[in-house]
């Protein structure tokens, strides 16, 4: 990789990479193109009008090939190699891909792209996931409903069978799956705080101050997770398991991004956020449960105790005066609001019901099975 | 035995609050304490169905008249009583059918 000599509006310091994501392995032709393009350089280092080259013009090239703009978009979307290239483009916004200069982040010919492959990326969210009705229009009102949405979520409980069934390795590979968010947990809604106003703006601060340790690193709850991988035998560095997860799990990964990344999305990624948390603190239990039943202890459990507490805090907070309160204030925003909360339980329930359907057929629900312990 | 923070007898509750298993809410005692500065902001909060969210210089003492230490600025405290976790919420009023009047 090439360092620009002339002045750079970039940072020329590498970044430590322990806190960029592994560049990951490709899996189609779309993730190949727009990996080999992002690491050959800077794009300040390409100059179309004396190359007359587009680096980009694979990528485009692949996309098109694979029928990102035909009448199957919405199935092509969510292909494992669209949703990977999708979560690198992503990825740009939070902590880096190795190798792939920042000033990628910004450029218009990537945004481009990226755009190209979010509009079919909504609209198969859309398709998959109904708008729930509503009569509220109030804050306690809206709140119900989302209350009653999470209750009403009739995917398979992995949280249960964790609790009672689920042996080591699956254990293993259930905290590895969800790794790709949860060490970066809090982050995607983190970008609704300047889009938000009065109360709801407030109650994200509260909540995601908690997620953050309110003040205390070592208790940022990415860190608790950290430390749970790690007194499992797994790798808590960020992004470690990205080349073993499926491509359901991606889904829910760039869900999230795709909510948070868009001011026009922010009422669904309050949803998002409010459903997150309401379906949290029980399942959490069980997860520990099922974690003490195999023989783990606080250094690993510590996490999802944490969260029994923690959740039951962010639910109230995160139903009322976050998504209730803005379904008040900006009234065109609540069928949204009520749809975000429908997607996280959509695409979460997807991934548990992949990994459960997976394990009953003795399979690993990774595409990599994990070393041993 | 050993002694905690026990509650002074003089200390004046926040309110004539009572969890279900008899944990109370005291005026955090003053001090260099850096939560002194939000003293007045002192907030109770009933959830419908659900906890009491309790945020400000609240000490929470339980039926001991001990402090329950808290881990966190913004608590829930139980109201239905079927906590695995008391005195603080753990979610389980979603599914033992609790209704508060509020």
């Amino acid at each position: 990789m090439t360092t620009p000599t002339t002045t750079s509006h970039t940072d020329p310091t590498p970044t430590t990479a322990s806190h960029r994501m592994p560049a990951p392995q490709p899996r189609g032709p779309v993730s190949t193109t727009l990996l080999a393009a992002l690491t050959a350089g800077s794009p300040d280092d390409v100059d179309p009008g004396a190359h007359g080259t587009d680096p980009l013009a694979p990528v485009a090239a692949a996309l098109e090939a694979v029928g990102i703009d035909g009448p199957d978009a919405t199935a092509v979307v969510l292909t494992e190699d669209v949703q990977l290239a999708l979560l690198v483009m992503y990825e740009l916004h939070y902590r880096g891909v190795d190798g792939v200069d920042d000033a990628w982040e910004w450029h218009p010919g990537l945004l481009a792209l990226r755009a190209r492959v979010e509009r079919p990326f909504e609209a198969a969210l859309r398709a998959r996931v109904p708008q729930p009705q509503c009569d509220a229009t109030d804050a306690g009102g809206v709140a119900a409903r989302l209350f009653q949405l999470a209750a009403d979520d009739d995917s398979p409980s992995l949280s249960r069978y964790v609790a009672r069934k689920a042996d080591a390795a699956q254990a293993r590979e259930l905290i590895a799956l969800r790794s790709i968010y949860q060490l970066k947990e809090a982050d995607p809604h983190t970008w609704a705080i300047p889009r938000l106003s009065g109360v709801p703006k407030a109650a994200l601060v509260e909540i995601q101050s908690d997620e953050y340790g309110g003040g205390h690193p070592g208790h940022m709850h990415h860190e608790l997770y950290a430390r749970t991988m790690r007194g499992m035998g797994l790798d808590a560095t960020y992004g470690a398991y990205l080349d073993a997860v499926p491509a359901v799990t991606l889904v829910a990964v760039n869900a999230m991004s795709l909510l948070g990344l868009h001011r026009r999305l922010r009422g669904a990624i309050v949803g998002h956020l409010a459903a997150y948390e309401m379906t949290s603190s029980i399942p959490c239990r069980q997860y520990g449960n099922g974690l003490r039943r195999l023989g783990h202890d606080e250094s690993v459990t510590g996490y999802f105790d944490e969260h029994v507490e923690a959740d039951a805090v962010h639910e109230q907070i995160a139903g009322r005066d976050l998504a209730g309160r803005l379904a008040e204030q900006e009234p065109a925003l609540r069928d949204d609001v009520l749809w975000g909360a429908a997607l996280c339980l959509a695409v979460e329930g997807d991934v548990g019901a992949y990994a459960m359907e997976r394990w009953q057929h003795g399979e690993s629900a990774l595409r990599v099975p994990l070393p041993a312990a | 035995m050993a002694t905690t923070t026990v509650c002074p007898a003089v200390a004046r509750w926040v309110s004539d609050w009572t969890g279900p298993l008899g944990h109370r809410l005291a005026e955090e005692e003053a001090g260099d304490d850096a939560r002194a500065g939000a003293r007045a902001e002192v907030s109770l909060t009933p959830c419908p169905d659900g906890p009491l969210l309790v945020r400000g210089p609240v000490t929470v003492v339980g039926p001991d008249g001990e402090e329950v230490p808290r881990h966190r600025a913004t608590v829930a405290m139980c109201r239905c009583g079927g906590t695995a976790i008391p005195p603080w919420c753990d979610g389980t009023h979603k599914v033992n059918g609790f209704r508060s009047d509020d």
